[in-house]
């Protein structure tokens, strides 16, 4: 346990060097990049990504997976419409709404998962489909868009001149470290991912607490959709597309284990810093939004790769 | 001791049925919605309809096989899509630069098998989960592709490439393709030792080991094996149309592991076969027109393949259950 904790910190350690390294650079070529301007949108642009990434990070911690996060963001985006303009709900309770919604869609994954004994990556592979198939069929591709403009402060506004959605960010991640940090549920969720079968014969209720996970990750998802509407003013039945890869691979530059049982926030929230100021750098140098996911794609097997060798002189 | 003749046959059933099971679910699922929508309007059973079913899924049928394979080794891949869409896109430029056709045919596979095989290298020998591995594989792959062609279609395609809509005896050439492969693949991996390797690696890797596999060179050599598939499904796609466009159907690697995982291939490893994969190919093409023939709109198709895709693996997991009990 000592040696995964220390290789732990010792990937955590690789990856702020990595983080420090590319901001050091991209202020260095740019006079743009290290503006509070510029630094304060891309939060605002990675907060989607962020929030599913700190619950997506609990999944993976406990050794499952959660590839529908991207779909139940794009079933919430279409139901936000939905409740408020076709069902004529006030806005503020439509929010509310689709936040449940995503915890039910979460929850569901989680029943599934506990009940049925499914594997996690079968089980959301099948509810990806499922969320997103729901998303088109009740959109039938038209969009909701006149949202009254006190909804775009969520989105677009600030409070206290920092992007609103910064702070929701913000607050989600100090409560993320500290219930995976500091609780018993996030021991819980250490022991469960470590070993399962001695999880539950230590007494740990370990079905509860992948059904809380896989909730949790479904609310993360719902609240992403409602900000990422206001962020862009409309809602479409493909928003979220993909965004569950960009999540794991998040996590997992974060150094926690795609087999469970170690990883933290705070290494998420590096790879999430990683992965943004290499967009946002990679696109001040003029290359495309493309060419940037060349890169990520690069980085995360390189920070694999390097931290596996580090972690294995550790271990030797 | 001596059984009776018809014990031994009822046995013999019942072990087909138990080793196939999954493969008889999806069969059974083929014929029943075919009946009950031929009833419904016989036009679905048209030529015309049939022919579109059996070939439109046919390519994403040849990649299940590769990736059938590399779910039984206990991997995954979820680059696969975007290898396709590479491979497509260099196809059809060899072909549009006037490079002879089997060259255009043939690069994609060659790169494929590289490709899949420096994958398969980081995944047995640098020891990086294959998940996270084909995830930045994707990155990469997804991101050069359209930087590459910068979102360009590729048009004015010889006829001569166009292989995918060639035609013998009134039945599209990509259902020959794709029932050939499955049926070597099925029959390779059910009797070649090499292909009895591929269980023995996924279904318990020390025991291969010491029966004197080379487990780690085998993963790599499945990877290639699994490119050179996406390499035959990159053909066929590209060359299915006038035009190549330079993306894939979004979720396509997500398709082509539900297939597989359908068709019975267990995603912990060891057990399954490609013949379930093809007909789970095949099913989802036949739902996809169903819906069209039974009026239901097509914003629905997802939605009802996903209700099934849940279906059918509560089901298996139901069985599964019910097996493990007998024989735990």
């Amino acid at each position: 346990m000592k040696v995964d904790v220390r290789s732990l910190f010792r990937h955590e350690t690789v990856l702020a060097i990595l983080a420090v390294l590319t901001l050091a650079v991209l202020a260095h070529q740019h006079e743009a990049f290290f503006t509070a301007d510029n630094l304060l949108n891309q939060g605002r642009l990675a907060a989607e990504l962020g929030l599913v990434s700190l619950t997506m990070t609990f999944v993976i911690v406990t050794g499952g997976i959660d590839l529908s996060v991207g779909s139940i963001l794009g079933l919430g985006a279409i139901l936000v419409g939905v409740f408020w303009k076709n069902l004529g709900l006030p806005l503020p309770l439509a929010m509310v709404l689709t936040v449940l919604v995503g915890g039910l869609a979460g929850l569901g994954n989680g029943l599934i998962i506990t009940r049925f004994r499914v594997p996690p990556l079968i089980a959301t592979l099948a509810t990806l489909a499922l969320y997103r198939g729901l998303a088109e069929g009740i959109s039938k591709s038209r969009s909701v868009r006149g949202y009254p403009e006190w909804f775009f402060r969520l989105g677009q506004g600030d409070v206290a001149g920092v992007p609103t959605q910064v702070w929701i960010l913000a607050a989600a991640a100090l409560l993320a470290a500290v219930v995976l940090g500091r609780t018993t549920f996030g021991r819980a969720t250490y022991a469960l991912g470590a070993n399962e079968t001695a999880a539950r014969f230590s007494g740990v209720a370990v079905d509860r607490t992948k059904l809380l996970i896989y909730t949790g990750s479904g609310l993360a998802s719902g609240l992403a959709a409602v900000i990422f509407v206001s962020r862009v003013s409309t809602t479409r039945s493909d928003m979220g597309t993909g965004l569950e890869l960009d999540a794991v691979t998040a996590v997992v530059l974060g150094g926690t284990s795609i087999f469970g049982g170690r990883g933290t926030i705070v290494g998420t929230v590096l790879g999430l810093v990683l992965i943004q100021a290499l967009r946002n750098g990679l696109a001040l140098a003029g290359v495309k939004g493309d060419g940037t996911i060349v890169v990520i794609g690069a980085v995360l097997i390189l920070a694999i790769l390097v931290s596996n060798f580090v972690g294995r002189e550790g271990d030797g | 001791m001596e059984l009776p003749a018809r014990s031994v046959k009822r046995d013999r059933l019942a072990r087909l049925a138990s080793a196939y099971g999954q493969e008889l679910v999806v069969l059974g699922a083929v014929l029943v919605l075919m009946a009950v929508v031929g009833t419904v309007n016989h036009r679905f059973l048209s030529d015309t309809n049939l022919n579109s079913v059996f070939s439109g899924n046919a390519y994403i049928a040849v990649a299940a096989i590769g990736m059938s394979m590399v779910i039984i080794t206990g991997n995954i891949d979820v680059s696969v899509g975007a290898l396709i869409g590479v491979l497509a896109t260099i196809a059809g430029t060899l072909a549009t630069r006037g490079y002879p056709v089997w060259l255009a045919w043939g690069v994609p596979l060659v790169v494929g098998m590289a490709v899949n095989a420096a994958v398969g290298v980081l995944v047995a020998y640098a020891r990086i989960p294959a998940i996270v591995v084909t995830l930045g594989v994707l990155s990469i792959l997804r991101g050069g592709l359209i930087s590459a062609t910068g979102g360009k279609w590729i048009t004015d395609l010889p006829p001569a490439f166009r292989a995918a809509q060639a035609r013998l005896f009134g039945v599209p050439s990509p259902v020959y393709v794709a029932a050939v492969l499955t049926v070597l693949a099925a029959l390779w991996m059910r009797y070649s030792s090499l292909g009895r390797a591929i269980y023995a690696v996924g279904g318990n890797a020390e025991a291969a080991r010491a029966a004197g596999i080379r487990t780690r060179a085998m993963v790599v050599f499945v990877f290639a094996v699994h490119g050179f598939f996406a390499g035959i499904a990159s053909v066929l796609f590209a060359t299915q149309l006038q035009v190549i466009q330079s993306t894939v159907p979004p979720n396509l690697e997500l398709s082509i592991i539900t297939a597989s995982v359908i068709g019975g291939v267990s995603i912990l490893g060891g057990t399954g076969t490609v013949i379930g994969s093809t007909l789970a190919a095949l099913l989802f093409s036949e739902i996809a027109s169903a819906l069209i023939f039974l009026n239901v709109s097509a914003y629905w198709l997802r939605a009802v393949l996903g209700l099934l895709i849940l279906g059918t693996v509560l089901a298996d997991m139901a069985r599964r259950r019910r097996k493990g009990r007998l024989a735990p």
